[in-house]
């Protein structure tokens, strides 16, 4: 619930910047390593929103899938987590590359007046 | 990660003294003005991290820690694994050297905060609330009303819970994750966040041991696969076995003064 607080707080304090009346919707970039539900985020959205410029807002979640890099031998594969052991040569020396992000990318606002 | 849990925000928190009634609360500031009246539709770019503002505020509290040469612990765990107990024991063993504050961290009462004040340290209690957890800001709040010493050291003791805190930097130097012979041996795994984000794991209630099916070096190869450099420490707090060892460790890093 504190996350989708912070998230309404952030693009309410964006929207006002911006001279918005409103936000019709929001972009996040969820990975799936950082341990977010977006079934969770979206049953809570609502709830954390009222009130706010965000309150009749669609959710729009970009999951993005865990991918690591082996140090070792370079193969790239999926990872459901940040420690992975790489499936060509068993490395443990794994690099994530994707999964980890856990961003607002973009909001669409109605222009205020 | 508190989606689930239907945790409140950190607007809630209460801070709390012991011996002193009440405590204040300070409400969020920020108010729901509306400008209506729509005239088309645009979209503005953002890219910022959704705990951009905690990030922010942690490391504001990371500076002033480092400035002050305050060395500051963030002990997490399930509630009931004895983070105020290891508190408590080691507490008394280190305040000839350092000062040491602590800020208890629980959604209701000033029971933990009270146990460290009859140690004879200064002690705030921060009451979540709803929240399952300590955030960068209360933290920022909470130093604000102790007196915080030059090369001193910083005890903070989180909500009990091993989910949410894991997300929430709170400035902090090193995280300190307890874990108890009476839970499970493959805890590491089912909250492997956490785990993944500790610096150093203390196996507590040792002394039972021989009466529970917990098998420690399972345990601790189960944390090492999601934190290869975590210190690791057994022990028990009511016995005193391997509290030397750790405390020893934790001397170490002392702040000189």
């Amino acid at each position: 619930m504190s996350i989708a607080l912070s998230i309404v707080e952030a693009v309410d304090a964006k929207a006002r910047q911006e001279g918005a009346g409103a936000i019709s919707e929001i972009t996040l970039v969820v990975g799936r390593l950082v341990g977010i539900e977006p079934e969770a985020l979206r049953f809570c959205f609502p709830a954390a929103a009222k009130g706010s410029l965000a309150e009749d807002a669609s959710l729009v979640i970009d999951e993005r899938e865990g991918r690591g890099v082996c140090s070792s031998c370079g193969a790239g594969f999926p990872v459901l987590f940040y420690l992975a052991e790489c499936p060509e040569c068993r490395s443990l020396a794994v690099q994530v590359v994707s999964g980890n992000e856990f961003l607002i990318e973009s909001i669409t606002i109605e222009e205020g007046e | 990660m508190c989606d689930t849990c239907g945790c409140g925000s950190d607007g809630e928190a209460v801070l709390r003294k012991p011996g002193e009634g009440g405590g204040h609360c300070h409400a969020s500031d920020h108010d729901h003005h509306h400008h209506h009246g729509a005239s088309g539709t645009r979209k503005v770019e953002m890219e910022q991290d959704v705990l951009h503002e905690n990030n922010l505020l942690a490391e504001r509290n990371r500076g002033f820690f480092e400035a002050k040469r305050i060395l500051t612990l963030n002990f997490l765990s399930s509630p009931g694994s004895g983070k105020t107990a290891l508190l408590e024991k080691t507490i008394p063993l280190l305040k000839e050297m350092v000062p040491v504050a602590v800020i208890e961290g629980d959604q209701q009462t000033t029971s933990d905060a009270d146990r460290i004040d009859a140690l004879g340290v200064p002690v705030i209690q921060v009451n979540t609330g709803t929240g399952c957890h300590l955030d960068a800001r209360m933290i920022n709040r909470a130093v604000r009303e102790l007196p915080l010493q030059d090369c001193s050291l910083l005890c903070i003791e989180n909500v009990g819970n091993l989910v949410c805190p894991a997300m929430f930097d709170l400035g902090e130097a090193m995280k300190i994750v307890v874990i108890s012979v009476t839970e499970g041996d493959d805890k590491p795994l089912k909250y492997p966040y956490m785990f993944h984000e500790a610096d150093v794991c203390i196996l507590n209630k040792t002394d039972l041991l021989p009466y529970v099916d917990f098998d420690a070096s399972k345990c601790r190869e189960n944390a090492m696969r999601v934190s290869h450099g975590l210190e690791w420490f057994e022990l028990s707090v009511k016995t005193g076995e391997g509290v030397e060892e750790w405390v020893a460790w934790l001397e170490k890093r002392l702040p000189e003064r």
